[in-house]
């Protein structure tokens, strides 16, 4: 999804060419910005957006438990702490990588990122686990609207991190592939938006979901 | 192709094109509220002609008068802008909009459906101590329910009120959306299942008019409308009189029959009604193995009833809307006996508590 | 293994031959139609072996203007389907009096509306509107394509394949019978258990990526990618409009996609987010798909609001006036389209303040509208007015969308809504701004920059019969519906009772043949323009006195568009560079830098389609294959690391050279 990389230098005009072109209507050759950062970022505007209206439908519907298990009955805090850190502590890694990046240090990116990955692999992990957990206790999405909210929700993000996770591991291969050529480092700098966009994602989720669940 | 003659009879109808729209039942009603809401519509749309008028017949005249045939008219191809012009397209309209602005606050809070009517019409005032006459409206699957509270008489498909006496109207529907629209009386409202909403209206002279759903809810659609008759007090006497001679009782399990989707049907009356059956239908739970739905909110406000297995999710013959096929779906629903002593839940006495002050008869 | 019975299921899942309605003859007649007209198609390509440039040329093409053409093309053919549709109806309703049960019944009749609504929305005005944008931007603001040429030709067969999921409803199994906007309960899968909400829930959610995409594209395209001197307010207004309604598209269209996953999620899994069993509120659906709807209408009259800026100033041969005025007003528009959602269910019970708040709100959006209407009126002032075909269309415009929008601020008044929600008023309504602002404004810009897609002008004659058809045909088969409105009739009825009526429908049958004969001089209009076209050729590039980049390259554009990138000095760019003495250069030209073509998109939107039908059809096993696929070719594709290369300084001399000798024969 990248637009046409601009390696212009090869193309020096000639001193004569020059003239021919008018000064007042034409550039000899223009080559306008590279869009991909704005146009990832505006993506990313309307996945939150996304996130948004299941923010809103969690508002309205997140405490109508029919009857049944509520946050507070549910939620097993010290896990979604574990969680958190987890989450946060990768987005810190992340942070290390487009360092090492800037040094031109393909080992350390490498390592850097690949203990993104793994961080990122185990909130996925724990985040199953605990769905599993919530499924088995009878709470599953179908129980109530507050669940199926919480569930949508908490899932949407876990995709995410999960669709993350297999851009990761790609990008890596594609790094080893081609080193740090423009393309490579454009794509890390999409990834590292998308990792902390998730991030503060679940800052709103820790918040509003589990913290706030648990006090009512 | 017999194109012709729907061609002149479509011409002979031109004329009628603009009468027309004077002399309908929306522009020509017959409640006090219709009247008004058709008032509001001219009024509105004599401010707006203020401003279309000029707009179609200046968009004509400039068409013709700078047509490029026209050498004689002027032409100043680079003059782009007037800032007095500019305050006049932006202010004129701005005008128009702050006086149907006030129009349009005022008219929504007068004629609000939720508000007790406070007049009559536009020469009488509300009697004091008149009471409206109320009726409980379900929107069933594909037709209408009517309760009469006072009266303890449900019809379907019928609806009668006296001339002069004020209707509350309280609408729900059993399981999809309808509309609630009877165009000479008043504007609709919606009737949705789980909620309630109210009309206030008032008819003003005797006559039987059309009442429908507006809103489409399936199948038989088409076929979802009423009767209804503005009727003198003896009038209504009579007509109560009519329903409460019906054999007919509206109990629980005949709710729950006539409930079933059925189409094009008949007018029935019914000369009993079991006590506050509109409250179970809004709550869900006239099947008293649901548990209702105020109840169940109740029980949420306090934060539930903790893990449990109250969810029955048997499954359940229905028909599509087409009433075509029928297949076996799972309904889910909460078992109203999860509050019984003996199941014990987490906020048990809360819940107990709660459920003696909410549950139906 | 498994018994013949497992078997079927897991690879058909709930399709079975009962779901092919061959006992219904309007279908079996149109199934023989389609497929013979396919047939004939398929021979032609392979007769004159046109598959290959088919794939190489369109297919897998990147170019933003062959992109735009397959998106009208796409539209064109959707509108045939959208407006039989229409006819059945207005048929339907013509003869369906008292004893007399018309020819549909409710079945069919209630899918009838539903998908008129859904291909007229999604994928006729939507692909129109798109289409004319992606043609036009980059040419208007002198770029050589768009931001992200390959996520163009994605999202196209991301709509491309939500349109043929809608049509695959058609013979095999229904479409929903729930309305356009599909409200749970209805649509729930206790009120609707087919299969035809499905087809709904999955071609908007395969065509809604492609339309997000396309709006991120366009967005970074106008953002980044202007000629060097055009600032923003330099912009062409088309331009601008388009900028608006992509803003408005990425920030409306990821609220329509939850909004549908949360519905999927109750038929699917069973969740209880609109039932209200297990505290589910349906209301959140009616507020949440509004917060889409409402900005949607302003995506599709936005762009057409420039194309009349454009058309009007053109063929005035005038500057546009009052341009900041206008780039304000749309900007205004933009913004408060978000704010006016409820006005679409004010009789669904919410406060009288509530109500009136959002009634003005939406009376406010006239304003600004009415500024815009006043400043193509006053461009028209003391100009020279040439009336071709894209003009006339203008003036019907202008007169005709100002009844719409009169009628519209009725609609905005809570307690007149009260009366007229849901009648036929309300349908009159918004044909008339649908038909009246976005399908004039499509029409006039197709006669209008069809010269610079194809070399040759459109033919006058037809156009013109095209333009007096569809007007006369929409004011006599609307103007109807406004008084049946006003005498209580509502919408979506497949039968009525008071004969009194009936005379009314019949009018406005006759309308919609008219429409018919409108449309039908439209393709004839194509057809003597392709057979005339070397009268009609124009070798200029320019055969309006156009004031806009987009004339200052030759018609059709190279790939490239420009050979050399033009420098802006003024609004109406190409108007300045003619009038302060502009030559064509001739020599000296550069290599270019171009993306190339890539089967990629196709693919990965080929896929999805295969998803969303089986998903339709709950043939788990081919889902999870066709996205096992869709997900490994997205990966692959990021591997191709050569997406472009140079179109070699010889082969532009030899384009330029070429049309410099057209120039001075002509």
């Amino acid at each position: 999804m990248n637009a046409p990389t601009l390696e212009f230098a090869a193309v020096a005009p000639e001193p004569a060419l020059q003239q021919t072109a008018s000064k007042q209507f034409h550039v000899l050759e223009h080559h306008p910005e590279n869009g991909t950062l704005l146009g990832f970022w505006l993506y990313l505007m309307s996945d939150c957006l996304i996130f948004a209206c299941l923010f809103a439908t969690y508002a309205v519907l997140g405490h109508s438990y029919a009857a049944g298990p509520s946050g507070k009955d549910l939620f097993d805090l010290p896990l979604v702490a574990v969680n958190t850190s987890l989450l946060l502590l990768s987005s810190i890694t992340y942070g290390f990588a487009m360092l090492t990046m800037q040094q031109k240090q393909m080992r350390a990116t490498l390592i850097w990122l690949a203990v993104t990955g793994v961080l990122g692999a185990g909130f996925v992990t724990l985040e199953l686990t605990e769905f599993a957990h919530l499924i088995q206790e009878g709470a599953g999405p179908q129980r109530s609207a507050f669940l199926s909210s919480f569930f949508t929700l908490v899932g949407t993000h876990g995709l995410h991190v999960t669709c993350g996770l297999i851009w990761l591991v790609t990008l890596m291969v594609q790094l080893g592939m081609h080193g740090f050529s423009e393309a490579n480092q454009r794509r890390l700098q999409c990834l590292s938006m998308f990792w902390h966009f998730l991030d503060v994602i679940w800052i709103g989720v820790f918040t509003f979901v589990y913290l706030m669940g648990s006090m009512a | 192709m017999k194109l012709f003659p729907v061609l002149s009879r479509g011409l002979r109808a031109l004329p009628l094109l603009m009468l027309g729209g004077c002399n309908t039942v929306v522009m020509h009603a017959s409640g006090d509220i219709a009247v008004q809401q058709g008032k509001l519509i001219l009024v509105a749309t004599y401010l707006m002609l203020l401003i279309i008028v000029p707009v179609i017949a200046l968009t004509i005249l400039f068409a013709w008068r700078y047509r490029a045939s026209n050498t004689k008219a002027t032409y100043t191809p680079d003059w782009d802008h007037s800032t007095q012009l500019e305050l006049v397209i932006w202010g004129a309209p701005l005008l128009i909009i702050i006086a149907l602005g006030l129009v349009t606050w005022i008219s929504t809070h007068t004629l609000d459906p939720y508000q007790p009517l406070r007049r009559l019409d536009a020469e009488r005032d509300l009697p004091a101590g008149v009471q409206p006459l109320e009726v409980e409206v379900v929107a069933l699957d594909w037709k209408w329910l009517f309760i009469y509270p006072e009266q303890g008489i449900a019809t379907v498909n019928d609806l009668a009120a006296p001339v002069d006496r004020p209707i509350r109207f309280h609408i729900t529907a059993s399981t999809v959306m309808n509309s609630f629209y009877i165009p000479a009386l008043a504007g609709q409202i919606y009737a949705m299942p789980g909620m309630q909403t109210t009309l206030s209206a008032v008819i003003n002279k005797a006559g039987d008019y059309d009442g429908m759903s507006a809103n489409y809810s399936g199948g038989g659609f088409s076929n979802m409308r009423f009767k209804f008759h503005g009727v003198d007090q003896a009038g209504f006497n009579a007509w109560v009189a009519q329903a409460k001679a019906s054999p007919l009782a509206l109990d629980r399990p005949a709710y729950l029959a006539l409930e079933q989707p059925s189409k094009k049907v008949p007018v029935q009356r019914f000369g009993t009604v079991t006590e506050k059956l509109f409250d179970a239908v809004v709550n869900r739970c006239v099947d008293t193995s649901h548990m209702c739905m105020n109840q169940m909110m109740a029980i949420d406000e306090q934060g539930g009833m903790g893990r449990n297995d109250s969810v029955a999710r048997p499954q359940v013959l229905v028909s599509d809307p087409s009433g075509e096929q029928n297949r076996l779906l799972t309904k889910p629903y909460v078992r109203a006996d999860v509050c019984a002593p003996e199941k014990g839940g987490l906020r048990q006495a809360a819940a107990q508590q709660v459920a003696a002050s909410h549950l139906p008869n | 293994m498994f018994a013949q019975s497992d078997l079927q299921t897991l690879l058909l899942g709930r399709l079975t031959l009962d779901a092919i309605p061959y006992h219904e003859p309007i279908l079996v007649a149109t199934f023989a139609m389609v497929a013979l007209g396919g047939l004939t198609v398929f021979s032609l390509l392979t007769w004159f072996k046109l598959w290959g440039p088919l794939w190489t040329d369109w297919v897998t093409s990147i170019d933003h203007k062959k992109i735009g053409i397959m998106y009208i093309v796409l539209a064109l053919v959707m509108l045939m389907r959208g407006f039989a549709d229409a006819v059945m109806m207005r048929a339907q309703q013509a003869i369906s009096f008292g004893d007399n049960a018309g020819f549909l019944p409710p079945h069919h009749y209630d899918q009838l509306f539903t998908v008129h609504g859904v291909i007229m929305i999604f994928f006729v005005a939507m692909p129109l509107v798109t289409g004319l944008m992606n043609f036009v931007v980059p040419l208007q603001i002198g770029a050589r394509d768009v931001a992200f040429p390959f996520l163009n030709n994605f999202s196209f067969w991301m709509t491309a394949m939500g349109a043929m999921l809608v049509m695959a409803s058609l013979f095999i199994g229904e479409f929903g019978k729930t309305g356009w906007l599909a409200y749970p309960p209805l649509s729930g899968i206790v009120a609707s258990p087919d299969v035809g909400v499905d087809y709904y829930i999955w071609s908007l959610q395969i065509a809604g990526v492609g339309t997000l995409l396309s709006g991120v594209n366009l967005i970074a395209t106008i953002v980044k990618m202007r000629a060097p001197g055009m600032t923003m307010m330099r912009m062409p207004i088309f331009t601008w409009t388009a900028l608006c309604t992509n803003v408005l598209i990425v920030a409306a269209f990821p609220v329509l996609t939850a909004v549908l996953a949360l519905l999927s999620m109750d038929r699917y899994l069973g969740t209880a987010f609109f039932s209200n069993d297990l505290g589910g509120n349906a209301m959140m659906y009616v507020n949440l798909i509004w917060i889409w709807g409402h900005p949607e209408v302003y995506i599709l009259i936005l762009p057409a609001f420039g194309v009349f800026s454009e058309i009007v100033s053109t063929f005035c041969s005038k500057r546009l006036f009052g341009y900041s005025s206008m780039v304000y007003a749309t900007v205004v528009i933009t913004i408060l389209s978000y704010l006016v959602w409820l006005h679409h269910f004010f009789t669904m019970g919410s406060g009288a303040s509530v109500n009136s708040f959002f009634g003005i709100t939406t009376m406010i959006i006239s304003i600004p509208t009415g500024a815009k209407i006043f400043n193509w009126l006053f461009t028209m002032y003391r100009g020279r007015i040439r009336f071709e075909v894209p003009m006339l269309w203008t003036i019907g415009f202008m007169i005709t969308f100002v009844i719409g929008g009169m009628t519209g601020v009725l609609l905005a008044v809570p307690s007149a809504d009260f009366v007229l929600h849901n009648s036929l008023f309300l349908i009159a309504h918004f044909h008339n701004v649908i038909i009246g602002g976005v399908v004039f404004g499509m029409f006039a810009g197709i006669n209008y920059w069809f010269p610079k897609a194809f070399g040759y002008k459109l033919d006058e004659f037809w156009g013109k019969m095209s333009f007096w058809f569809w007007t006369i045909g929409f004011y006599v088969a609307f103007m109807p519906l406004y008084v049946l409105g006003l005498m209580g009739v509502t919408r979506r009825l497949s039968h009525f009772d008071d004969p009194s009526l009936q005379i009314w429908f019949q009018i406005a049958f006759v309308g919609a043949l008219l429409i018919a004969v409108g449309i039908g001089s439209f393709v004839v209009q194509l057809a003597v323009s392709y057979v005339r076209r070397e009268a009609l050729r124009d070798v200029t590039g320019d055969p309006w006195g156009g004031r806009t980049l987009e004339w200052a390259t030759s018609s059709p554009p190279p790939a490239y568009n420009f050979a050399f990138t033009p420098r802006v000095h003024d609004t109406d760019a190409w108007a300045d560079m003619k009038a302060s003495g502009y030559t064509r250069p001739l020599g000296g030209f550069v290599p270019i830098h171009m993306p190339k073509n890539t089967p990629a998109g196709f693919v990965i939107a080929a896929m999805s389609a295969v998803l969303g039908f089986a998903l339709i059809w709950h043939m788990w096993l081919i889902a999870g294959l066709s996205f096992m696929t869709m997900m490994t070719t997205i990966i692959a594709h990021t591997f191709n690391y050569k997406r472009d290369f140079y179109i070699p300084a010889e082969d532009v001399t030899r384009t330029e050279d070429a049309r410099t000798r057209l120039m001075t024969n002509a």
